[in-house]
C-alpha cells in the first residue's frame, strides 16, 4: 500500500488497469448473467423468478462490499494518512450505493410474487435500507467536505462508524427472525444447486471487477480534478 | 514510511480508533442482543408457548405449514392449518382470501393477525417464506418430499 501513496506512481498502475478490469468484468456478467437467465434451470419452487439472483446477490454483495472498503480506507486515512485513501473511499461511495439500491429493488420486485410483498420491515431488508441511506448522507458528507477543502475527517469517521451497519446485515437472518431466508452460501458449502451456483459465482466476479473498474475511474478523475484546482489556484495567485 | 513523519503520534492514532471501534463493537452487540425480541419480524410456535399469548394487540406468527393439515372450508375462501416449527409446539391458523403461490404445506409462512383467547390464530394476511434452498424441478418433492429445518 505504501507504494501507491505517491499518486503519480497510482495512476501509472491505474490506468492500464482500468479498461482490463472494466472489459473482463463486462464480458464476465455477460457470461454470467446470460446464463443466468437462459441456459440455468428454473427453481422447483420460485420457478423463473429465482433468475433474479444473478444480479440481486452480487449487487447485495457488492454493496456491502463497498462500505467494507469505505471503512477500511478511512482507517488507513485517519492512522496513516495515507493520501489515497480518501480518495478511494469516496470514490467506491457511489457505486457502492448504486448497488446497495439494485439490490433492493430486485429484491423488491422478487418478493412481490414469492413472499406476497414487496417490502416487509424484517431485520434484513431494514438493516439494508440502513445501508443505502448510509451510502446518500456519506456521500453528502463527503462532497460537502471536499466543496469546503477540508480534509476529510468527519468523513472518514462516518465511513468507519457506518461499518457497524455490515455485520447487522450479514447476521440480521441468524439473530432474527426475518422474513428473508437465511444465508446459502457458506464456508461449509451451498444450498444452491450447482447449476445455478456457478453462473451466480461468475456474475458475482463479473460485477466486482466492474465496480473495481468504475472505482479507479472516480479515482482518476477526483485526482485530475484536485490537481485541476491546483493549477487553477496557482495561475489566479 | 514515505507519508509520515512521525511514526509515535500514528501509533498513537491506531490505538485510540481500535480502543473506539472495539467500544462501538461492543455497544451494537449489546443493543443488537436487548432487541432480540423485539428486533424479530414474528413469533415462532415455541415462543408463543415461552411467552404466553399476545392477545392485546396483532401480531405475526411463523413457521412451518404442517403435512396433512391444511383445509379449504365450505365457503371456498377460508382455510384452516396447523403451524408448527422444532419445538412441540403448534398454532392453528384459520385465514379467508388469497395466498400466495409459494404457500403450501411443508413451506414456511408468516401470518399477520390476532391470537383468540383459546390458542387459535386468526390471521388477516399470509406470506409466503422461502428457505435457503435453491434447485431445479427434477430434484424437487417428486416422490422424495423437500424438508426444511430452519425458521431463520
Amino acid at each position: 500500500m505504501h507504494f501507491l501513496a505517491n499518486p503519480a506512481r497510482f495512476l501509472k498502475i491505474a490506468r492500464p488497469l482500468t479498461p482490463w478490469l472494466g472489459w473482463s468484468g463486462a464480458l464476465l456478467v455477460a457470461v454470467g448473467v446470460g446464463v443466468g437467465l437462459f441456459v440455468a434451470p428454473p427453481d422447483y419452487l420460485q420457478g423463473e423468478s429465482v433468475r433474479i439472483i444473478y444480479i440481486h446477490v452480487p449487487a447485495a454483495w457488492l454493496g456491502m462490499a463497498g462500505w467494507t472498503g469505505i471503512a477500511l480506507a478511512s482507517l488507513m486515512q485517519l492512522v496513516w494518512r495515507h493520501p489515497l485513501a480518501g480518495v478511494a473511499a469516496r470514490a467506491i461511495a457511489v457505486p457502492g450505493g448504486v448497488f446497495a439500491a439494485l439490490c433492493l429493488a430486485t429484491g423488491s420486485l422478487w418478493g412481490r410474487p414469492t413472499w406476497g410483498t414487496y417490502w416487509e420491515w424484517d431485520g434484513r431488508l431494514t438493516s439494508m435500507l440502513i445501508l443505502l441511506f448510509l451510502y446518500v448522507a456519506y456521500g453528502a458528507l463527503a462532497n460537502a467536505d471536499r466543496e469546503r477543502g477540508g480534509e476529510g475527517r468527519a468523513t472518514a469517521i462516518f465511513g468507519l462508524i457506518g461499518a457497524i451497519n455490515i455485520p447487522v446485515i450479514r447476521y440480521s437472518v441468524d439473530w432474527w427472525r426475518t422474513l428473508h431466508q437465511g444465508k446459502s452460501i457458506g464456508v461449509a458449502g451451498s444450498s444452491i444447486d450447482s447449476a445455478m451456483l456457478w453462473p451466480l459465482l461468475i456474475s458475482a466476479l463479473g460485477f466486482s471487477l466492474l465496480f473495481g473498474a468504475i472505482v479507479l475511474m472516480r479515482m482518476r478523475a477526483d485526482l485530475a480534478r484536485t490537481k485541476i484546482e491546483a493549477r487553477l489556484r496557482r495561475m489566479a495567485a | 514510511m514515505i507519508f509520515s513523519p512521525r511514526p509515535k503520534a500514528k501509533h498513537q492514532r491506531l490505538v485510540l480508533l481500535l480502543v473506539a471501534i472495539a467500544a462501538m463493537v461492543g455497544a451494537v452487540l449489546l443493543a443488537m442482543s436487548a432487541m432480540k425480541d423485539q428486533a424479530s419480524y414474528f413469533y415462532a410456535p415455541g415462543d408463543v408457548v415461552r411467552r404466553g399469548l399476545p392477545l392485546d394487540r396483532a401480531v405475526r406468527i411463523g413457521g412451518m405449514v404442517r403435512e396433512g393439515s391444511l383445509e379449504r372450508l365450505r365457503d371456498g375462501t377460508t382455510i384452516r392449518f396447523v403451524v408448527g416449527d422444532e419445538t412441540e409446539a403448534t398454532i392453528p391458523v384459520t385465514f379467508t382470501g388469497i395466498v400466495p403461490d409459494l404457500f403450501r404445506e411443508g413451506s414456511g409462512m408468516v401470518a399477520e393477525g390476532r391470537f383468540r383467547p383459546d390458542g387459535s390464530f386468526v390471521a388477516s394476511e399470509i406470506l409466503a417464506k422461502h428457505d435457503e434452498n435453491y434447485m431445479p424441478p427434477k430434484l424437487g418433492p417428486q416422490g422424495d418430499r423437500h424438508e426444511s429445518g430452519t425458521l431463520e
